[in-house]
């Protein structure tokens, strides 16, 4: 009788023994041996060869290249930030399922589910903060990560539809945060619900001032397929829990699993050449022969997906250069970054309770009634129009970063953070603006007011037409093509629009979550707020 | 599928068989697919709303004293008016984005983001884009009143008691 374990290269530990049969005793004896090599393909990554075998033979290894540049593995290349994003979403949904097993999602069971995860169930306010937490890190890189794509031209051609995919996932981590925000059933969290699926309805206030909402009513279906009902109750609360806990986490591991095999597709991380590297200095020269360390002595084979990856043909009879194999190099990055993920998760949730209010109560609304802060941006231009400021505009920003890689026309390998110095003026100069402009708008519209305090019996249609955000939206689209005309050229136009509205988004963010109190009025501190 | 096929069916003379069944396999196929997919896309949407009835007895006249101040109902978004030419109902629910309005000495003001709203329901201040509806009202045979908030009104029409 002989065995059927027979490791793939010679480097397997315990080969003596594979391929034979061995008594009872001895079988057992090297039990744990059979069951390593059993479990994983190939044996100890003592050599290159070895090293690349190790990624190409592991299903949840492969997801890298067996080798990547030396260049990718930079910090300032990516910060990390997608592995942050998804070692954030991993800890979420492990903690997240912690929760499901106290959690009931029903009007009357909710909120007391909530509170004995918090002050009765053994770990159970720990482990909420860190599902808190996470999904705010989660956020935060989400944002980071598509900022630092874009910033470094990492978008363009062939990326352009990865792009698009980060961009729903996206929209998906602030879906996911959306719904979680319900759960709890508290009563900031019912208000802001009412004020989320409000804000969904809103395509009613143009229809309503066009006199179509009897044909058309796009803004009440939303609502109606959000909440289940007219109003916030147990249909809304089962629907956001299923969206929460199903829907999105199942629709965001299709798309970040689409993401990361078209970054392999799209052949890895966007990089200047490597000539041009060597002109910025971030490369030493080419070594004599590139061979070496590539291929160690004997090989005959390269063990490489470069023939299905679209672009240039890859050399013939060289070895890649510049590049290190993925095991354990870019591996220990992932984990790095992952640890220091974690860690941030650990020590908020150690400093910081995750807020619980009382129970919701439809009759008396929370005042203010405030999102996340990352919705406080948006939260601030409804209160000049609600389709304007919760959908429309959005809808835009979303739709305009979409277009960005298809409307670019200058042809870059990416990887160069603002396209080099021009970029980084007009980006400074952009930010600027975004500034003066957002907090120009501002003021004038906290210290005077809007058109409905001049002309009481104007027209809905003007408000919704020319309101704060709309005017900020003009002025940042005007810039940036001026920045079009004098430039001529797209990544430019791209770069000032997308600081200036970065810039006016993080300034109505701040004003949103500092200088909002009840009422919606404008205060310096929460300690100016009327006591009540 | 030979060439020769694929350019029989290009000129648009003749159909191959190949070319008419894989075709009508797709259209069946994506047809299929499209009428299961507004099968399942229907469902998320209840035929009958859950909820209050839009129609409730909310307690005899006497309830609700004459006089200048909006009443609230206690479980209903609403405010009773009792004039003494009749009474009307004003919706509570702010038309920017559905806080519940709270009555001052002046009108109503909402709390989430600052519309202001007359003593008749009607804008001051937006955000807001729409006055506050009045719902239609009407009195049983026992003598109490009823309200109707799925039937809005035009401001000022009010119920006289008889």
């Amino acid at each position: 009788m002989s065995g059927s374990i027979v490791g793939p290269d010679e480097n397997t530990p315990g080969k003596l023994a594979d391929d034979e049969g061995g008594t009872f005793v001895q079988n057992l004896r090297r039990l744990p041996v059979l069951a390593h090599n059993a479990t994983f393909r190939t044996g100890a990554a003592t050599s290159d060869r070895a090293r690349m075998l190790k990624v190409f033979g592991n299903l949840w290894m492969h997801v890298h290249s067996t080798r990547i540049h030396v260049r990718s593995l930079r910090f300032a290349a990516t910060m990390g930030l997608g592995v942050a994003a998804l070692a954030a979403f991993l800890v979420a949904t492990v903690t997240g399922i912690l929760l499901m097993v106290y959690y009931t999602p029903s009007v009357e069971g909710a909120y007391a589910s909530v509170k004995d995860i918090h002050y009765v169930v053994p770990t159970g306010r720990f482990i909420r903060n860190v599902h808190r937490w996470s999904a705010h890190v989660m956020v935060i890189a989400v944002m980071a990560h598509g900022l630092r794509v874009f910033l470094t031209a990492s978008y363009k051609k062939p990326r352009e539809f990865n792009w698009v995919v980060g961009l729903g996932l996206l929209a998906m981590t602030l879906g996911l945060s959306f719904t979680g925000y319900l759960l709890p059933w508290d009563q900031l969290a019912f208000w802001a619900a009412t004020i989320g699926a409000n804000i969904a309805a809103s395509p009613r206030e143009l229809t309503d001032a066009l006199g179509v909402t009897q044909y058309a009513d796009i803004g009440g279906l939303s609502k109606t397929l959000l909440l289940g009902a007219n109003e916030v109750g147990q249909p809304a609360l089962v629907r956001f829990y299923l969206l929460h806990v199903m829907v999105l986490p199942l629709a965001t591991v299709a798309f970040v699993a689409v993401h990361f095999w078209r970054i392999r597709k799209d052949g890895g991380l966007a990089r200047p050449t490597d000539e041009q590297l060597r002109t910025r200095g971030e490369l030493p020269e080419a070594p004599e022969n590139p061979h070496r360390d590539a291929f160690p002595k004997g090989s005959t084979k390269t063990y490489g997906l470069m023939a299905l990856v679209k672009g240039r043909t890859p050399w013939v009879g060289r070895g890649p250069e510049n590049t290190v194999p993925a095991y354990p190099n870019a591996l220990r990055a992932e984990v790095a970054v992952g640890m220091v993920v974690v860690m941030i998760c650990l020590l908020l949730a150690v400093l910081s309770d995750a807020p619980l209010k009382e129970m919701a109560n439809a009759a008396i609304p929370e005042n203010p009634a405030k999102a996340p802060w990352y919705f406080l941006g948006v939260q601030e231009l409804v209160s000049y129009s609600a389709f304007m400021g919760g959908v429309a505009l959005p809808g835009l920003a979303m739709v305009g970063l979409a277009f960005i890689p298809f409307l670019d026309r200058e042809r870059e390998p990416g990887g160069v953070w603002f396209s080099g110095h021009l970029g980084t003026r007009v980006f400074v100069l952009s930010a600027l603006l975004g500034f003066v402009v957002t907090v120009g708008i501002e003021v004038l519209v906290i210290r005077y007011g809007w058109l409905r305090n001049w002309f009481p019996d104007i027209h809905q249609l003007w408000i919704i037409a020319i309101n704060a955000g709309t005017i900020m939206t003009a002025a940042f689209a005007a810039w940036s093509f001026g920045v079009l005309r004098k430039t001529r050229s797209t990544r430019m136009a791209a770069l000032s629009l997308v600081s200036a509205v970065l810039v006016g988004f993080l300034v109505l963010t701040w004003i949103g979550t500092i200088h909002r109190g009840p009422n919606w009025d404008f205060f310096w501190s929460q300690s100016e707020w009327p006591k009540h | 599928m030979t060439d020769e096929k694929r350019s029989a069916a290009k000129d648009g003379e003749v159909v191959g068989r190949r070319d008419f069944l894989s075709t009508a396999a797709t259209a069946t196929t994506a047809g299929t697919m499209a009428f299961a997919g507004i099968g399942i896309a229907r469902m998320p949407k209840p035929g009958v709303m859950p909820g209050q009835s839009a129609s409730a007895k909310i307690g005899p006249p006497g309830d609700f004293p004459e006089g200048d101040a909006p009443i609230p109902v206690p479980g209903k978004n609403l405010f009773i008016v009792h004039h003494a030419d009749g009474v009307c109902a004003i919706s509570a629910i702010c038309t920017h984005l559905g806080c519940l309005v709270a009555p001052t000495p002046n009108g109503f003001d909402c709390p989430c983001h600052g519309s202001r709203f007359a003593k008749d329901g009607g804008l001051v201040q937006g955000p807001a884009g729409a006055a506050l509806p009045w719902f239609e009202m009407t009195q049983a045979p026992d003598g109490q009143l009823i309200v109707h908030t799925d039937r809005t009104v035009a401001a000022g029409t009010k119920l006289k008691l008889g």
